[in-house]
């Protein structure tokens, strides 16, 4: 049985992963990469790391691709990158196939999913590596032995914070003066 | 029991999915997708190291793994959306400017 919703779990994976690189518009990539990303935490869980799972949810689904899908909707690529595929048909457009067809496939392994959820619990709950407390060890082993890089990590993520608020506001400056000088020189 | 094995091979192929979307695509924000994808794929092989040999060293590589790719996607972005202004393009052959 868990070897069966591992097979399931890795062709929606693969499949939305090919997804991601087949896409022509780069939201569909997203989409289709969170798809692919929610598939990979279920297989944390189902390697008994379900503190994993939540970090892949929270950081990469909630965060991660949320900027991702802000900034494209922000840049507005969606002209550049299908500009030369528009196609004027009125019916079903070609780009909306594929996105039907993963639709189709996501709906079916939720359905699947849910009606077997009591097995899937079964899987789940005989999952306990790693001493009785698997999130414990966890933490002990992040906390103890990992504490420098630990502290390490907090500090790159600082910088990187620092540094992409210096990036926009360096060239939000940039076009403020562009603007002044045209107001002068006209 | 689902071997490790099975696993691997799982990786292998979200590695190579990935590295041809970094490869082949010429739209920048599809290529960084396309890392997301090999990073998560090296993800799943140390976390199913880690359940092999009881370990719990596997996690935590992948927690650091995640929080450095967090950082790298809000440098990246920020980078995109300044070259955006300046260049007006998200071709990855007409991003140059680092040729001199």
């Amino acid at each position: 049985m868990e070897q069966q919703f591992f097979i399931l779990l890795a062709l929606v994976a693969i499949g939305t992963g090919l997804l991601v690189v087949v896409a022509r518009n780069p939201i569909h990539s997203a989409l289709s990469l969170v798809a692919c990303f929610v598939q990979i935490a279920a297989l944390f869980v189902l390697l008994g790391s379900p503190f994993l799972a939540v970090i892949q949810l929270f950081v990469y689904v909630g965060a991660i691709m949320v900027l991702f899908l802000f900034v494209i909707m922000m840049l507005d690529v969606r002209k550049e990158a299908h500009g030369r595929f528009i196609n004027n048909s009125r019916f079903i457009q070609k780009g909306a196939i594929p996105a039907i067809v993963a639709l189709l496939a996501l709906a079916t392994e939720l359905l699947f999913l849910l009606s077997q959820s009591s097995r899937l619990h079964a899987v789940m709950t005989q999952q306990s590596i790693i001493g009785d407390e698997p999130t414990k060890q966890l933490s002990l082993t992040l906390f103890r032995d990992f504490l420098l890089p630990f502290e390490v990590a907090s500090v790159i993520l600082l910088v990187a914070l620092i540094g992409a608020v210096v990036l926009a506001q360096s060239n939000g400056r940039n076009e403020h003066k562009k603007g002044a000088t045209k107001e002068v020189s006209k | 029991m689902i071997p490790i094995s099975w696993y691997l091979i799982l990786a292998a192929i979200l590695f190579v999915i990935g590295a041809a979307g970094v490869l082949l695509r010429r739209n920048v924000l599809i290529v960084l997708m396309s890392l997301e994808l090999m990073l998560n794929s090296v993800n799943i092989n140390l976390i199913a190291f880690g359940y092999e040999m009881n370990d719990p060293r596997g996690q935590i590589m992948a927690i650091f793994i995640i929080a450095i790719t967090a950082a790298e996607v809000a440098i990246a972005l920020g980078i995109l959306v300044a070259l955006l202004r300046n260049k007006r393009t998200l071709e990855v052959d007409d991003l140059t400017i680092l040729k001199g």
